[in-house]
């Protein structure tokens, strides 16, 4: 049991896509705390997306109450703070990288966070050689490949030193390699987040636990039992031999 | 892709810095286009083509880049001596050929080779972002310089959901014939392309607000000073002087 409060609280959230049938989130509630490490694998359209831009403040629900940090958000400006404290990594990393250079693009969180140009460069430079992106400062972004993409992503929601990370499909799309490579750096992170996948071998090396979104709600997933955190399928928890 | 082929390359018109070919650029063409007088205008043409050569860039490829400015050219040379009033230099059958015509014709052939030249030089040397970053120190609006940028990042974008589009038009027998069909289906694909480049815009923005975006763009880039910045300041004031003295002497 978590003996400190949740760090991202919702409760009773709901949201309809206009012109839609059903809400995509109905009355959904969570609690994240700090040090959680989440998983969260629910079909196509469930709502995992909606779920982070509505933490994000990018989507304003229909109804219920957000509480981060200990703080209700509902405004704009609650959600300032909000996006400064934690980091969303989107899942097409073009929507992402808008600025010409890579430098420029992972310096652009810290300069809006009020650090001076130098720091920002700093800042930028200390974070892709964190990810094994040295070099890179100077690349053109929309010259690079899928999985550098993705690293520069990341390093530019790193760069702003949040203290959740929301990570939407972070492995869609990437070569084993490259996957492999994102897994050692998540790792050696020491910070909370949730991570939206469909790859239940990604997510067991990462999450400590697998939730899904059922009829617009979050529900831990019992069919999939993670075990020993090396693989994951629905048959884990009955008694089974390994080649 | 935009391709960059002068970009990148090592010679001294390379290493100069961009803010000064920009403005250099700029001068020197806006001379040349307002130039009337034939000495000024060869002046304009082997200024322009020593930058060229100072730029040490393919020259095939610069004829190639030439060859738009030239079919333009073709047309103009086949209408603008057959139209333009005024005395006749020579008949060929009915059509007269008028001596202002030809020198009009030879005046905007000479300008216009020359313009492009010196922007082949002087601009394209240097890297679409460069002349981003050098506009936004030049003290062009902020604004303006992030439109330029962000269309060159996103034009390839949206040209790779187009290509998606065609593909999945094709793949389901579409060939385009002159019929209502093609017509709709062209309308579609245009209109699709609309609505994905707003909601690509959408994602982005929300991506920005994400990473604190206040309305503020920031350019990192620094041009560092040296000394040929200042001799190439030197040679192209005096080019710039010189076509002015051609140009002008003329009315003194």
């Amino acid at each position: 049991m978590n003996t400190h409060p949740p760090i991202i609280c919702l409760s009773d959230i709901s949201y309809c896509y206009p012109g839609a049938a059903a809400p995509v989130l109905d009355r959904l509630e969570f609690d994240f705390f700090a040090g959680n490490h989440t998983g969260l694998v629910a079909p196509n359209g469930s709502g995992k997306t909606t779920l982070f831009h509505i933490i994000m403040g990018l989507l304003k629900p229909d109804s219920g109450r957000i509480e981060i940090f200990g703080k209700t958000v509902s405004e704009e400006k609650d959600f300032l703070e909000v996006r400064h404290r934690i980091g969303l990594l989107f899942q097409d990393a073009d929507d992402q990288l808008f600025s010409p250079t890579v430098l420029e693009d992972v310096a652009f969180g810290p300069l809006n966070l009020g650090k001076s140009k130098q720091e920002a460069v700093d800042i930028s430079r200390r974070m892709l050689a964190s990810l094994g992106l040295e070099g890179f400062e100077d690349r053109i972004t929309l010259q690079l490949s899928g999985g550098e993409k993705r690293l520069v992503s990341l390093a530019a929601v790193l760069a702003m030193e949040p203290e959740v990370l929301l990570l939407d499909e972070p492995s869609a799309g990437l070569d084993e390699k490259t996957k492999e490579h994102l897994i050692e750096i998540l790792r050696n992170l020491d910070i909370s987040y949730i991570i939206v996948s469909h790859e239940i071998d990604f997510l067991a090396d990462l999450a400590d636990s697998v939730y899904t979104l059922q009829n617009g709600k979050i529900v831990l997933d019992t069919e999939l039992h993670l075990h020993e955190h090396v693989h994951a399928h629905t048959y884990g928890r009955q008694p089974h031999k390994h080649d | 892709m935009i391709d960059e082929p002068f970009a990148h390359g090592n010679s001294v018109i390379h290493r100069i810095d961009p803010r000064f070919k920009i403005v250099f650029a700029c001068a020197l063409s806006i001379a040349t286009a307002v130039s009337y007088r034939f000495p000024t205008l060869f002046f304009a043409l082997g200024l322009a083509l020593l930058l060229v050569v100072a730029s040490r860039l393919h020259m095939g490829t610069v004829l190639k880049k030439l060859l738009v400015v030239f079919s333009f050219l073709v047309l103009l040379w086949l209408v603008l001596p057959l139209t333009f009033e005024g005395e006749v230099f020579t008949r060929i059958g009915p059509l007269k050929i008028t001596r202002p015509g030809l020198i009009l014709s030879a005046q905007i052939t000479l300008k216009s080779v020359s313009i492009v030249m010196m922007f082949i030089a002087l601009v394209t040397t240097a890297g679409f972002v460069t002349i981003g970053h050098a506009m936004d120190r030049l003290g062009i609006p902020g604004k303006i310089v992030h439109l330029l940028l962000m269309s060159y990042r996103y034009i390839f974008v949206i040209e790779q959901e187009y290509q998606r589009l065609s593909r999945a038009v094709k793949i389901r027998g579409f060939v385009p014939g002159t019929n209502l069909h093609t017509y709709r289906t062209y309308a579609y694909l245009v209109g699709m392309i609309f609505v994905r480049a707003a909601e690509r815009a959408d994602q982005v923005y929300r991506a920005m607000r994400c990473r604190g975006f206040n309305g503020r763009f920031y350019c990192l880039a620094d041009f560092p000073a040296h000394y040929r910045n200042w001799i190439f300041t030197g040679l192209m004031t005096t080019s710039f002087a010189v076509l002015l003295l051609l140009e002008l002497t003329a009315f003194a």
